[in-house]
């Protein structure tokens, strides 16, 4: 099963390489990592998303927290909670017709178009991971030029919060 | 407040935190360090040959005495040459503090002379590491690395320091910590008690338990707790390998080692057991064999102070997270609360049982059908002589099974040996770095004539510092443990497992100014032994000749349960 897994860590030189270096380690899979400081600049937020069986998804939250830089751990997928990932993806946009069709599905998935040349659109999409994926899946790979994704960021809905 | 260079803060830090020994090699990245250690003499350092040598030394005092040891090491080969030591002690959770020199701030990412990104060759085998920014965070960060080595599950933490950090021109207001907090390392103290209830009613009801302890009780200092507990529950107790010595090894309720080459009576208990209460162990491969065969009518109840520990490889059916010493207090404390106590009469059978099984193939071995010394007379005789109170550290092989099968090991933390790496070299600095803090203590060296040649260059610092260890070296002329398994697997085709070209021992350690002596019959074992241990001043070799066709048994057949073992080279359970 997918789970995304929220840590809160020291915003310290070699954290986050402690991370990697964990997954790589216990032959622990990545599937997407996204680490930024918060409004504590103290503090590093990092998101991972991750497959594997119960077995697995807690020994990389036990292992996790083992780490000396690591602050808070949490599995979001243990409850409700929202997900988003930003994509940019720029396209072939040399005629009418294509350059239509970006635009309607775009509209239709809530994108914005922010960037235009007059053989390209550049498109921006944010959601969970699952529609970034139905996009690139009702545009056909044809025409994309390059994809560029943010990884996912997670958080608890309703009042629950991960902090010190 | 006194102004201290960087190199002063290093060694003051030392002595503040209580250290009497380092033990290190020097280079021109710890220069300063070297400088300010030479103007002083609270802190004594031990100049090894070979930097490898001096994680085991600090490793073994760990081991010893549950207090973190300390290593100095210079930055690129320096520090890569401790890398075995420092993973070494990572996989038996020893505290340990490695301060390595580094290069200049300024030259560091540039390739230069000396470098290695030792924070990165060591990260996954370190429980924490530090790199120093700033000189006047060293006092703190000496502070936290003893502090996270020996709290919670122990484990080495390396501090790296470029030479630029240890300037003796530039001062600093030094005042040493008494304690330091971290919000992000918080370890735990206690156990949960519903938890630790939970397990007391299983105890209670259990027809067939045993105790399963491991090196957690040795570094938790919960052996007391542990023989109260077992004398208050009557039932059996195996040890780990990193486990021997915290349940007295000649106690009648003590079934032995158990695992790859536990004991038959023991590995037994554990398959035919209803209820495993596992202290300060965890459940590696060389214990469980193939894990879903184990143990299949036990019910686990798993004592760790690591989490991750817990249901890793087998899932505990009641986990309590906490130190062996407190959750053990509180268990023998509830259990004797309790209204009820565990049935006699299903002890009693169980007690039978096992008898059975020790009777049928407990501690065997022949004797008979070679004039060979065996091994492991040798080491019954060690145990004999020394009263099974020597310190035994011991190297990698068939020589370190045979002396955790048969050295009746009645107190902890005096079984040292290197059980989760496995690293041939560590038996000879391992005795120095024990013997140097317990001068007045019998400490042995168990080696094999591999194992000793990897860190034989240390016969020299023996020299130099006086350290009278008593070296035990079982000369089987080869790889032996390699051997048994070519023997066993490979149709005996013995692929580089001989030993050839074998200095003699007795004059090698002699041109260091030390004592040997070849011993060839057991007629002459117990008069050389007892000689060898009476020169307390000197360090002894004894080079003793035993039967290179010898295996370790029982040895579990692999990726089978725990009852599947065999127990000599024609038997099989
Ligand atoms: C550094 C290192 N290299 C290789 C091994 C693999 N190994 C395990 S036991 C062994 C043989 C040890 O020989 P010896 O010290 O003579 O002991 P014996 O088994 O003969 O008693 C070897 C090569 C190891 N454990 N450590
Ligand atoms: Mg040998």
């Amino acid at each position: 099963m997918r789970h995304i897994i929220s840590v809160l860590m020291e915003n310290e030189p070699g954290a986050l390489s402690r991370v990697v270096g964990l997954f790589s380690q216990r032959n622990f899979n990545i599937e997407s990592l996204t680490v930024a400081p918060t409004e504590d600049e103290t503090l590093s937020r990092l998101t991972v998303t991750t497959i594997g069986d119960d077995r697995v998804v807690e020994q990389i939250t036990k292992q996790l927290n083992k780490l000396i830089d690591i602050v808070k751990v949490v599995d979001l997928t243990e409850g409700d909670h929202l997900e988003r990932e930003l994509m940019m993806i720029k396209m072939k946009a040399n005629n009418g017709t294509v350059r239509a069709e970006i635009k309607r599905t775009t509209d239709i998935f809530r994108g914005t178009i922010i960037d235009v040349t007059p053989n390209t659109f550049t498109v921006q999409l944010v959601g969970a991971s699952s529609k970034l994926d139905a996009f690139i899946e009702a545009l056909g790979t044809s025409n994309i030029m390059e994809v560029v994704r943010s990884g996912v960021s997670g958080i608890a809905r309703g009042e629950k919060v991960l902090s010190v | 407040m006194e102004l201290l260079s960087g190199a002063e803060m290093v060694v003051r830090a030392l002595r503040d935190e209580g250290v009497k020994f380092i033990y290190g090699y020097p280079g021109g990245a710890l220069l300063h360090i070297y400088d300010a250690i030479f103007t002083q003499d609270d802190v004594e350092h031990i100049l090894v040959r070979h930097e490898q040598a001096a994680t085991h030394m600090a490793d073994a005092y760990a081991r010893a005495t549950g207090k973190a040891g300390v290593a100095l090491v210079t930055s690129g080969p320096g520090a890569t040459n401790a890398v075995t030591g420092i993973a070494t002690a990572y996989m038996d959770s020893i505290p340990m503090v490695v301060l390595t020199g580094q290069v200049m701030s300024h030259l560091i990412g540039e390739d230069a002379f000396q470098e290695t990104d030792m924070i990165g060759v060591s990260r996954p085998i370190v429980k924490h590491s530090f790199s120093v920014q700033r000189p006047e965070d060293i006092p703190e960060i000496i502070k936290k690395a003893f502090h996270i080595a020996e709290s919670g599950r122990p484990g080495p933490v390396v501090v790296d320091i470029p030479k630029d950090m240890t300037t003796p021109t530039e001062r600093y207001e030094y005042e040493y910590p008494k304690s330091v907090k971290m919000r992000s390392y918080n370890p735990i103290s206690k156990g949960h008690s519903g938890q630790i209830k939970k397990a007391v009613d299983m105890l209670l009801a259990a027809k067939r338990p045993v105790i399963y302890a491991g090196g957690g009780v040795i570094m938790g200092d919960a052996s007391k707790e542990l023989i109260a507990l077992a004398k208050e529950l009557g039932c059996p107790v195996t040890n780990t390998l990193m486990g021997l010595g915290g349940f007295p090894g000649t106690d009648p309720q003590f079934i032995g080692m158990l695992g790859m080459h536990g004991s038959y009576e023991a590995n037994m208990a554990m398959h035919h057991s209803d209820m495993i209460l596992a202290v300060g162990a965890r459940f590696d491969d060389r214990v469980t064999n193939g894990t879903d065969k184990f143990c299949p009518t036990a019910k686990i109840v798993h004592i760790d102070i690591d989490p991750a520990s817990i249901s890793k490889t087998i899932k505990a059916d009641v986990p309590i997270v906490g130190p062996a010493q407190a959750v053990l207090k509180e268990m023998l404390e509830q259990l004797q609360a309790a209204k009820s106590t565990p049935s006699a009469e299903s002890l009693k059978t169980w007690w039978e049982q096992i008898e059975e099984w020790r009777g049928r193939h407990g501690g065997r071995y022949k004797t008979d059908d070679s004039k060979q010394m065996k091994p492991q007379q040798v080491i019954e005789m060690l145990s004999k002589v020394t009263n099974g109170d020597a310190y035994v550290c011991s190297d990698v092989g068939q020589h370190q099974m045979f002396a955790a099968q048969y050295y009746k090991f009645n107190k902890p933390n005096r079984w040292i040996n290197s059980g989760g790496l496995g690293t041939m070299g560590f038996g000879l600095p391992a005795a120095m770095g024990v013997k140097l803090n317990f001068p007045e203590e019998e400490v042995v060296c168990v080696t094999g004539e591999g194992s000793i040649q990897m860190n034989i260059q240390e016969l020299s610092t023996i020299s130099q510092y006086g350290i009278p260890v008593k070296v035990i070296c079982l000369n089987n002329q080869s790889l032996g443990m390699v051997r048994q398994w070519q023997d066993m697997n490979y149709e005996s085709r013995h692929s580089q497992s001989y030993m050839q070209s074998l200095p003699d021992f007795v004059k090698l350690v002699e041109s260091y100014g030390h004592v040997g002596i070849k011993v060839e019959r057991y007629e002459d074992l117990e008069g050389a032994m007892r000689e060898a241990f009476a020169m307390k001043d000197r360090m002894v070799f004894m080079d003793i000749a035993v039967d290179p066709f010898e295996h370790v048994y029982p040895m579990q057949v692999p990726r089978g349960s725990m009852r599947d073992m065999w127990l000599s080279k024609t038997e099989r359970t």
